[in-house]
């Protein structure tokens, strides 16, 4: 008998198995991670979610018979007071007969397979396709963290990190080169020496000879070494500082009094859709949440989503906060800027013409792209006075796009329109 | 005759194995030895070596789901069932097998390191006992499977297949694997053993000399040439010149043989799913026997370890819950009724066999003549393991008694009635014919779908036709043949009809055609 610990045997041995079974049902997954975001809260978009798709693509049929036809005889356990010629009537549906037992779990489920999906192939096929537009500004980065790169080899260096082969080759050319005596060149010349001193009659001439070129020989091998300092070759790595892509979100959220609840909900949703798609997505993305009333500031995470401050709508007033953070920390020329806004459309018509200059002028040549979304308990009542003024903003600039937005089921739908791998561009 | 050593009074020893549920290696290894002194020393088992691997809850899900095979090709319907598997688990709503067993040489038992040491000892009984020595003498594994050689075979298997994804692309090899899958239990030749016995070795040569081929062939000048074929060279076709013979009932095998448009490595691709086919074929027939044996084994061992006082008594009470849950039978109206459980019947019926031997009633002797009373239980339940199928078991072993304790009875469903007949029940004038259709019911060639090639025209039209013999009118499934039969076209390349047939009156009684897509 023969025990084997295989605890510590590399795990997910079935990880590939895992990958061709998601892409295969990747269609199918997809719409059931659409469905999945309707009915879940903000909060909880991020986290692990069980998955139930239709099994049309990832169906393995077989010949089988068919439940209802023909005859079918069966022996079952359990009787308890059944004759011979009793008639028991068939369960609605199930052809399995015999009282039921067949038909029980099977029925409406079995089309349906059910599975869990990780956060993380979750989000990836949630965001799959979508990235930030007009991602175009590149510098080099204070060198925060330089990554190591080959650079040749040199001469010393740590044990670790010797190239045996390099060394090796230069090894040989040296041995080569120096005439160092092989091994088989030795051997040979022993055997010939064993058999002259064997031989009779003894020539004592000849066994000289050999024994003075196997000195010499055994000389030279000691003299010149197999492996000599000068042979070492290591393996040199720089660190090179890499060029990276800064950017920064702007998210401006209207909180005042004209947002209901389920308004907020939604625009909320948006951000956190967007918050978690560029975390996700670009490591170097600096988001900046501002929410205004009647007045604008700059907030946290926390507070952006979970706040509760309300009051009068001056939109402006968050225009000119961005503008303010641009100029003060992410000049334009370094930065790529982009910016969402969502409201529910309401302001004080003293504002627009404030707002639609700041925009156009101040702010548009600044960004990549500028969305905005408008969240509406209902489309139908005419255009609102802010998606008025900002439609002819939107003829004008092409990196300026405007979605309407109603339901929780249209938030995937708008998101993926507005950063769908072609916007913007 | 002697009797069997288990029958003797027990020595008592002088202190228990283990005390608790913790187990670590030098405790399973005395453990073992102590098992093994009964199963081979006392019952006289015959089994292969042994290897025991300790693993976790998650690979034990991972082996699951390759069909319990320590290696597989890749393929996502193992991906499939381990997502489903790992779910249902993860809710806690089924527990894991506490082992698997592999029919190898040396014989794999997979044991998890989250079972208390009276588990690993059941399971060691259980698995490394029973199922191996099951495994060993049973005529259908000595005939169909090479447990020396499986292992060596999946190795290669995954190797080639892994190859010509990197060769021709994954998704065309997933195409091809299902396409064989969905054609697994068509894929085996039923009325003869296996052709010939596999050679890793060979296998490996067949697929070198090919490649070697390829390139000896392969000259750069060619390709100047104006192209007159413009297929590729590893996709070349070569069927095996031969006329078909048919009717032939295994549609792998014909199809990687005639399939006029098939590429050597689809081919070979199509022999490895066969082969797997082949080798679980007689696990399929033997599952009552199978489990019936070891339960019966495990049983047997405990309570002998038990007897010598070499297991504590909180541990027989462990190992009692357990053993009862195993060999649980719900009644045919109980909520879980999922069909007959076979360590249920296997168990009840290799017992009472046992008892027959031992202590034989006269209606046992009426019945069962030529053991009854005979006093070797043991060698009397070897001969059973050793020289019967589930189908063949059940036909002779099966006794009054216990299809009264079952309370068994036979019903007969009409598709077109709206209830169903009793037609026999456990008294006299039943026992005969309930034992008889239970038979039936375990016999492989009776459940699964009688399907054969009966034509097909290699240079005309190239149409394959393909007949399904119905039994008692029982029709195919429609959409799934339709489903099954896209899959046989894409393997055959040109038209595919599938004709059903009663195979009494020979009336023709339904039509599917299927043309491959382009």
């Amino acid at each position: 008998m023969n025990i084997i610990d295989r605890r510590l045997n590399p795990k997910s041995k079935s990880l590939g198995n895992r990958q061709r079974f998601v892409r295969r049902a990747k269609a199918d997954i997809r719409e059931a991670v659409k469905d999945a975001l309707k009915k879940r809260k903000v909060s909880e978009v991020e986290g692990s979610e069980k998955i139930s798709i239709r099994s049309k693509s990832v169906r393995e049929p077989s010949f089988s018979h068919s439940r209802d036809t023909g005859t079918r005889d069966m022996v079952l356990p359990g009787n308890k007071d059944y004759k011979v010629g009793d008639l028991i009537p068939k369960p609605q549906g199930g052809g399995g007969g015999g009282g039921g037992g067949q038909a029980s779990a099977d029925g409406e489920g079995q089309d349906d397979f059910v599975f869990t999906l990780t956060k993380d192939e979750f989000l990836d096929l949630f965001f799959e396709d979508l990235k930030l537009p007009n991602l175009i500004k590149t510098r080099l980065k204070d060198l925060k963290s330089p990554v190591p790169q080959r650079a040749g080899y040199t001469t010393d260096g740590p044990p670790a990190k010797l190239n045996r082969v390099r060394t090796m080759r230069r090894s040989l050319a040296r041995r080569i080169a120096l005439r160092r005596p092989k091994d088989t060149d030795v051997l040979q010349l022993e055997r010939a020496l064993a058999e002259a001193e064997t031989d009779e009659p003894r020539d004592e001439n000849r066994i000289a000879e050999l024994r003075a070129r196997l000195d010499r020989m055994l000389r030279l091998r000691r003299t010149i070494a197999y492996v000599d300092p000068i042979d070492l070759q290591y393996n040199r790595t720089e660190r090179v500082p890499r060029p990276a892509t800064q950017a920064v979100m702007f998210c401006l959220m209207d909180a005042s009094a004209s947002m209901t609840e389920p308004l907020k909900d939604l625009a909320k949703r948006f951000f956190m859709l967007l918050h978690l798609f560029l975390s996700r997505h670009y490591r170097e993305v600096d988001v900046v949440f501002v929410r205004h009333t009647s007045t604008a500031s700059e907030v946290d995470e926390e507070t952006f989503f979970r706040g509760v401050e309300t009051g009068g709508t001056v939109i402006s007033t968050a225009l000119e906060e961005m503008d303010r953070i641009v100029r003060d920390r992410y000049s334009p020329e370094d930065w790529n800027i982009y910016a969402a806004q969502a409201s529910d459309g309401d302001n004080i018509p003293d504002d627009m013409g404030r707002c639609l200059d700041l925009v156009e002028n101040h702010l548009l040549p600044a960004c990549q792209y500028f969305a905005y979304i408008e969240v509406s308990e209902q489309i139908g009542f005419g255009d609102t006075i802010v998606w008025d003024g900002y439609k002819e903003i939107a003829e004008r600039n092409k990196h300026f796009a405007m979605r309407r937005v109603t339901s929780p089921a249209e938030i995937f739908p708008v998101f993926h329109e507005l950063f769908s791998a072609s916007a913007g561009s | 005759m002697i009797m069997t050593d288990i029958f003797k009074p027990a020595v008592k020893a002088e202190k228990p194995l283990f005390d608790g549920p913790d187990w670590n290696f030098d405790l399973i290894r005395d453990v073992y030895d102590a098992i093994a002194e009964v199963g081979l020393g006392e019952m006289g088992l015959d089994i292969y070596r042994n290897q025991i691997e300790v693993i976790t809850a998650e690979q034990m899900l991972d082996a699951y789901s390759s069909i319990g095979m320590p290696v597989m090709y890749r393929h996502w319907s193992f991906g499939k069932r381990f997502a489903h598997d790992e779910m249902y688990y993860r809710k806690g709503a089924r527990s894991l097998a506490f082992e698997i067993v592999i029919n190898s040489d040396p014989c794999i038992n997979y044991i998890m390191e989250e079972n208390s040491m009276t588990m690993q000892c059941l399971v060691l009984a259980h698995a490394a006992m029973g199922h191996n020595h099951f495994f060993k003498n049973n005529y259908l594994f000595k005939q169909w499977t090479q447990a020396d050689a499986i292992l060596e075979y999946l190795a290669f298997a995954k190797k080639f297949v892994a190859d010509c994804e990197e060769r021709f692309g994954v998704s065309a090899v997933e195409a091809v694997i299902d396409a064989a899958h969905a054609l697994m239990n068509q894929g085996v030749s039923r009325n003869a053993a296996p052709r010939r016995r596999f050679d890793p070795a060979k296998a490996r040569q067949r697929e070198i000399k090919r490649r070697e081929y390829e390139i000896e062939i392969y000259n750069e000048l060619w390709r100047t040439l104006p192209q007159s074929k413009p297929e590729a060279k590893a996709e070349e076709v070569v069927i095996d010149p031969t006329p078909p013979i048919v009717p032939e009932e295994n549609l792998l095998y014909f199809l990687e043989k005639y399939s006029p448009k098939l590429p050597a490595w689809k081919r070979e691709i199509l022999r490895i799913v066969r082969v797997l086919s082949t080798y679980f074929y007689p696990q399929r027939q033997t599952k009552v026997m199978n489990e019936g044996c070891a339960t019966f084994v495990h049983y047997e061992i405990m309570n002998r370890l038990y007897e010598k006082g070499l297991v504590t008594d909180g541990s027989m009470l462990e190992f009692m819950h357990m053993h009862s849950a195993v060999v649980y039978q719900p009644g045919f109206s109980d909520r879980g009724f999922g069909g007959f459980n076979p360590y249920a019947l296997g168990f009840a019926m290799m017992r009472d066999i046992k008892r027959i031997c031992l202590d034989p009633t006269d209606e046992d002797r009426k019945w069962f003549p030529d053991f009854a009373g005979n006093g070797q239980p043991m060698e009397t339940l070897k001969d059973a393991w050793a020289n019967f199928r589930d189908e063949s078991f059940i036909h002779q072993f099966l006794s009054p008694k216990v299809i009264r304790d079952f309370r068994l009875f036979h019903i007969r469903n009409k598709s077109e009635d709206h209830a169903v007949r009793v037609e026999a029940i456990h008294d006299e004038m039943g026992y005969r014919d309930v034992r008889r259709l239970l038979a039936r019911q375990y016999d492989v060639s009776q459940q699964d779908p009688d399907i054969q090639v009966t034509d097909a025209d290699l240079s005309g039209s190239r149409r394959l036709v393909l007949t399904h013999f119905v039994r008692d009118g029982i029709l195919l499934d429609k959409d799934e043949c339709d489903r099954t039969l896209m899959h046989v076209a894409r393997l055959w390349g040109f038209r595919v009809r599938l004709v059903e047939v009663d195979n009494m009156t020979g009336a023709k009684l339904r039509e599917h055609e299927t043309l491959p897509l382009p």
